[in-house]
């Protein structure tokens, strides 16, 4: 049903990712599907990495982790955005445009006030996208 | 990227190969946390410390306005005055370690590892260095600088006890028009030139090696990683990122305070009666009126209307980001600048003003040993100059002016120079701009003089110095069209220094991570608008601000000839690696 599913990941909070990583993998061993693990970085030294070669690494070594743990192919995949405050979201969307993704799983938080002034990434991808989305909740 | 040259058995040179080796983790002294629903991520204790003191300091000056005024004008003459010859000296190095980079092999040290690649193409990446440079001082000063400069020089000398009184540069040009122009020219350029972009390339290329190349944060304190090592993370590295903080926050409230004043000049100069206001509600179709203090004088309504709405343009293009609002905004910016440009030289003396061009450059380059000795005793004949005045008042205040306004441009050139070699970097950074200021500044003081000199129209000579743009203009056809273009200019080149320096301050703060959730920069961007109301609001309050940013320019010129060292080490080993 589905061939390629991307999960966007933060490194930084690895442990909030595992219910939505876990759900696409077993999406993905279900179908035979493809998981490709996005991360998005600034191109400055951050508290992931100091340069992008270095979180292209960390995000590979995730993704060699979760494929190998859940036994499916996973990939890794960064973006490198000149503001990923601000360019998460259309970079998360032009990347699944890109690379083909069938199905978006995603973590989000719960809704809450602060939506109506900021939306929530998950909600904002889920609205644009053209692949199925999954928001997965904590 | 890297596996190509993996494969041919060369090591992959972009990487972990020329990183610092620190124990320190970006982001291990932030506090992150939530304020209701906004997510925060700071930098403890640089945030809290800045943004306290700041508080403090406009308490002081509006609690104690007479005692903050005179220690004020104490500060910025003891400064200026005080420590002329150190702020000449130091920019000439700077200059002189600029051209070095352009002709040695440290030149070809590319920024981000020898196969990183441009982020921006050449326009939008010269229309953000710009914009976040000089930006309103060029709508400020384009004509009247010039003319000041010309019309001191053409008076000439005067003494009293051996001590000259007149504001001319040098020696003067008593009675002669085309040598008091050729020299008030070459002043203005001298100031708008070399110099002020010397001192931005090198707080520029400092923040971009060692973060790209050597993988430091992104924050002022990295570069003097190769001085204090480790203790840089430590308590001299807050004071450092510190003293940015108020640089960049006092310099951008003070050019917010500036920038409404001349917005809202020319709005009543161009819908207005006599009185400042009329002018303003007229256009908006405002209801309400308030009290007018005198005739000419701006309302302070108007003056917090006009910041307020600046601000809230910053604020949309800081939301926007980077690519989306600031970049977009820098180049409607330049490209309305170039029209404005444009249409003064086309419908003023045009074969005047390009004469003038190569003219005024020659006389730069002639005057340019002279105008930046730093041998600046009173007395001339005894080893001075003689022209204090000149230097004090004019020279000496700009250098620490820009100086103080480095840590926000650096660090924002930094931000989008990923992928440049240092060499074409310093040419981008120092020659083009230098170059542009040149045209600009004898298109609009080139005009301005032509006007006074030609047809003997002085009205631009005569107003006060936020309209005289506008007088200039008003001697041009389709006076209203440009005039209004002037304004909006004035406003945008203002959102464009407002965006970005909120961009740093916040990155600042945050331990030098770019990505800090995204209402920290709206705090940020509404904190400038609301210090420079505030400061607006009482009668040294302008002044009080400017004392402090061109009194947080001299420790930064002592940061900043570290930093010329730094670079030096830290581009020798990039070499070696």
């Amino acid at each position: 049903m589905y061939s390629r599913i991307m999960v966007p990941v933060d490194l930084a909070h690895k442990d909030s990712l595992s219910k939505a990583v876990d759900t696409a993998s077993a999406l993905a061993a279900l179908w035979g599907a493809e998981l490709v693990l996005v991360g998005v970085a600034a191109n400055t030294p951050g508290s992931i990495a100091h340069t992008p070669e270095e979180f292209r690494a960390k995000l590979k070594a995730y993704a060699d982790e979760q494929g190998a743990a859940h036994g499916i192919n996973a990939q890794g995949k960064a973006v490198i955005s000149h503001d990923p405050a601000t360019d998460l979201d259309p970079s998360l969307l032009k990347t699944a445009d890109e690379m083909g993704a069938d199905l978006i799983v995603m973590a989000t938080h719960l809704p809450n006030l602060s939506d109506y002034i900021w939306p929530s990434n998950g909600g904002t991808v889920a609205g644009r996208a053209k692949a199925s989305v999954m928001l997965v909740r904590p | 990227m890297s596996d190509t040259s993996q494969d041919q058995g060369i090591p992959a040179p972009e990487g972990a190969a020329h990183l610092i080796d620190t124990e320190y983790e970006i982001g291990q002294d932030n506090i992150d946390g939530e304020v209701g629903p906004f997510g925060f991520d700071i930098h403890n204790p640089v945030f809290l410390i800045s943004g306290l003191s700041i508080v403090a300091f406009v308490f002081y000056t509006l609690a104690l306005p007479e005692q903050s005024g005179a220690l004020f004008t104490w500060l910025f003459g003891a400064v200026t005055k005080g420590f002329d010859w150190f702020f000449l000296g130091a920019a000439n190095i700077f200059v002189l370690f600029c051209l070095m980079l352009i002709v040695t092999p440290l030149g070809s040290v590319r920024l981000g590892g020898d196969e990183a690649t441009p982020d921006y193409s050449y326009i939008g990446w010269f229309a953000m260095l710009f914009a976040a440079g000089m930006g309103i001082g060029l709508m400020f000063y384009g004509v009247s600088e010039p003319m000041s400069h010309f019309s001191s020089s053409i008076g000439g000398i005067a003494q009293e006890n051996g001590v000259r009184t007149d504001w001319a540069p040098l020696g003067g040009a008593a009675g002669d028009e085309q040598a008091a122009a050729r020299l008030g020219m070459a002043a203005t350029i001298f100031h708008w030139g070399l110099h002020p972009w010397a001192i931005y390339a090198v707080v520029a290329l400092a923040l971009a090696l060692f973060s790209y190349n050597k993988g430091l944060p992104l924050t002022i304190r990295s570069a003097f990683y190769p001085i204090l090592g480790e203790r840089v993370w430590g308590w001299p590295g807050h004071v450092i990122d510190t003293l940015a903080v108020f640089a960049t926050l006092f310099g951008l409230a003070t050019s917010l305070g500036f920038g409404a004043t001349q917005a809202a000049s020319g709005l009543t100069y161009l819908y207005g009666s006599d009185v400042a206001e009329e002018g303003t509600r007229a256009f908006l179709g405002m209801p309400f009126s308030n009290t007018v203090e005198s005739g000419t004088e701006n309302s302070s309504t108007l003056l917090v209307l006009l910041i307020s709405a600046i601000t809230a343009i910053a604020l949309v293009s800081v939301v926007r980001g980077l690519d989306g609002g600031v970049k977009v905004l820098s180049e409607i910016n330049m490209g309305l600048a170039f029209l404005l440009l444009a249409f003064v030289l086309i419908v003023g003396p045009t074969l005047a003003i390009i004469t003038g061009f190569f003219d005024y450059l020659w006389a730069y380059v002639v005057n340019l040993p002279a105008l930046s000795n730093p041998a600046t005793q009173t007395i001339a004949g005894e080893g001075g100059r003689g022209d204090v005045n000149f230097i004090q008042g004019w020279t000496s205040f700009y250098w620490a002016w820009w100086i103080s306004w480095s840590p926000f441009v650096g660090m924002f050139i930094a931000r989008v120079s990923r992928g440049r070699t240092v060499r074409e970097f310093v040419v981008c950074v120092l020659l083009i701009p230098s170059l542009v200021c040149v045209l600009w500044m004898s298109v609009f003081g080139g005009a301005a003089i032509q006007q006074v000199v030609m047809d003997g129209y002085t009205a631009a000579q005569d107003a006060a110095l936020p309209l005289q743009l506008f007088e200039m203009l008003a001697a041009l056809p389709l006076a209203q069209i440009t005039s209004l273009v002037g304004i909006v200019l004035v406003i945008v080149f203002f959102v464009t220094s407002s965006d970005s320096g909120s961009l740093v301050i916040d990155t600042i703060t945050a331990g030098g991570k770019v990505d800090a959730p995204v209402p920290q920069r709206v705090f940020w961007c509404i904190f400038e608008g609301a210090v420079a109301i505030v400061l607006l609001m009482s009668a040294s309050g302008l002044k009080s601000l400017q004392s402090m940013v061109i009194s947080t320019g001299l420790p930064f010129t002592i940061v900043l000839l570290l930093m010329c060292w730094a670079i030096y080490r830290g581009l020798r080993s990039e070499r070696k690696a």
